[in-house]
């Protein structure tokens, strides 16, 4: 036979005040010190976003945003999506993800900058000419078929590809997919094309022989950084990609 | 002097007995005194044998899942009644911004937004009509989870398998403070990354994410250690909301005539310190507006075996 052991005494009120609130300064702390978590991805900036038009320069666009989500709504081809806790404080925030579904301007007046209650995506903005997201480069000349001089027959980016695209000469308003419309072009300018801006970007010859097929593809300061390029380049990976802008007028 | 002990409690102070009654009061203090205890006991008895009602708890889900369903549908369906998530909406084309959210925002982003301003105002109006806290508990999607949590917590508790071990009601306070300082001086909204009301009312809009895994731990960190933890000690969104609804006009009200004094209406209440009243000798009058923190829940209302504890719309009865 042991001897029980005697009960503690009872807390002292004193005692169990100062228990709780020393739990309180404990999780407190661990509250804030969770939060402070969505520093490390932000400040190391190790998941890159394009940013819808009209976005702010990247620390304002976090600050400004609220979150809800409205302009992923509106847009009538579903670029936008909403980042995730593992972007810290990019969770809620709307990023582009340009291979998978450019912005291609189907609404005609940045309806997501419409959409916008904050002015995340500056009210500034009227004109699609006006969006500054980034600036297309041609990242692997090696693999455009227009620097080969080759042409392009078929889907874009093959029968499973789920991405749409508007279309003007099929239907002035309804977005179709891109698997739905195939090509048979001589000589492969797609990122031309298909780029919803004027001017953003155009074949030029690469010798002076003019029996010479290739051209390669150059990027002019028209261009908006919407990503259409990247996503309908056929080359696999792309061959043309969107550096994303970080500040106004400085992309790449 | 009412609403600012009403704030104070709100805040973190712990509720005091009052020193001063009013003489209708002090009459039925006195009165319940003469009554002796196995009296007492067997009146208590004679009225829980009744079943016990959850008539507002059901009504309050039924609000709580068909506001947060009508987001849902509104996107799927593409029928913009209401567009956006909780943080911020428009509802049929009228801006609503979270006040919380829309602080956050504005302290981060150190701009006043027209249309943030006339967001909040509407919200504002809003939830100073309907009880500001209300949106907590007839609104908020983690409080529904949270509540589900609560009830596996308390079972284990009866088995004595968890313990619950409160914090200090004034953490909430300071975190308020602390969360709208890291908003200004970081620049960025720091208590949005963490805020389960906002990654819930997104992940049932826009599709679950990992952010998921963090309400969850939150939950089953409630069940295993704090009763409603997030509610009750550290959410902000729940102060906004509590200050906006300190002078609302729909209120939960206390009698004290009827009262049996047994306590049921506490056990079952998310911020038991406003129903300090409802304690033997702690009504300082026989009518008495419950405090700021009360989310309009009603479970007290139905928990209540004698109809102390209704709802009462301010104005509305002398209207009638």
């Amino acid at each position: 036979m042991t001897e029980p052991r005697p009960a503690p005494p009872p807390l002292l009120p004193n005692q169990k005040l100062r228990r709780q609130i020393l739990r309180s300064v404990a999780m407190g702390t661990a509250v804030v010190g969770a939060s402070l978590l969505g520093f490390f991805p932000v400040l190391r900036k190790w998941i890159p976003r394009l940013r819808p038009p009209g976005a702010l320069a990247e620390h304002e666009f976090l600050a400004a945003c609220i979150k809800c989500g409205q302009c992923v709504q509106v847009c009538p081809v579903k670029a936008i999506h909403l980042g995730d806790i593992d972007e810290g404080y990019g969770l809620g925030v709307p990023h582009i993800v340009a291979r998978n579904q450019a912005c291609d301007f189907s609404c005609d007046v940045v309806q997501c900058v419409l959409a916008c209650p904050t002015g995340a995506l500056s009210h500034t903005l009227n004109r699609k000419e006006d969006v500054h997201m980034g600036l297309a480069r041609l990242a692997r000349p090696e693999a455009c078929l227009a620097r080969q001089g080759v042409g392009f027959k078929g889907q874009a980016r093959g029968p499973a590809y789920k991405g749409i695209h508007r279309y003007v000469e099929v239907d002035r308003w309804k977005p179709i997919r891109v698997a739905d419309h195939p090509y048979d072009l001589p000589l492969c300018d797609l990122c031309v094309r298909e780029c919803p801006i004027k001017d953003a970007i155009a074949l030029a010859p690469l010798s002076a022989d003019p029996a010479d097929k290739r051209r390669t593809p150059v990027v002019t300061s028209a261009c908006v950084g919407c990503g259409m390029c990247e996503m309908i380049c056929p080359a696999e990976p792309a061959a043309i990609v969107v550096d994303i802008r970080r500040q106004r007028g400085n992309a790449s | 002097m009412k609403l600012l002990d009403s704030l104070r409690i709100m805040l973190g102070a712990a509720p005091v007995r009052p020193t001063a009654y009013t003489e209708a009061a002090a009459a039925i203090h006195e009165a319940k005194r003469r009554v002796k205890g196995a009296e007492r006991a067997r009146a208590i008895k004679a009225t829980h044998s009744e079943t016990r009602k959850n008539t507002w708890r059901n009504r309050r889900w039924a609000v709580l899942i068909a506001v947060n369903l009508l987001f849902v549908v509104s996107y799927r369906f593409d029928v913009q009644l209401v567009e956006g998530a909780l943080t911020a909406s428009r509802v049929i084309g009228f801006h609503f911004a979270d006040l919380n959210s829309a602080l956050q925002v504005m302290l981060a982003f150190k701009h006043v937004l027209v249309n943030l301003v006339i967001g909040t105002g509407t919200v504002l109006f809003l939830w100073w009509l309907f009880g500001g806290r209300s949106f907590c508990s007839w609104v908020c999607p983690y409080h529904l989870l949270a509540e589900l949590a609560e009830k596996i917590h308390l079972k284990l508790a009866a088995k004595r398998l968890v313990v619950d071990y409160p914090l200090h009601r004034g953490t909430r306070t300071v975190l308020y403070l602390v969360f709208a300082a890291l908003a200004a001086i970081s620049g960025f909204t720091v208590y949005e990354s963490i805020s389960p009301t906002g990654i819930l009312s997104r992940a049932l809009i826009y599709g679950p994410g990992l952010a998921l895994i963090w309400v969850g731990a939150l939950l089953a960190y409630e069940v295993l250690f704090i009763r409603r933890m997030w509610c009750r000690y550290i959410c902000p969104v729940g102060l906004t909301y509590g200050i906006v609804g300190a002078v609302s006009p729909v209120q939960v009200t206390y009698n004290l005539e009827n009262c049996l004094h047994e306590g049921d209406c506490r056990k079952v209440c998310l911020v038991p310190h406003v129903l300090e009243c409802t304690k033997k000798s702690y009504a300082a009058d026989v009518d008495l507006p419950i405090g700021a923190d009360c989310t309009r829940c009603g479970l007290c209302v139905d928990a209540c075996p004698t109809g102390s504890l209704r709802f009462r719309v301010k104005g509305l009865d002398k209207l009638l």
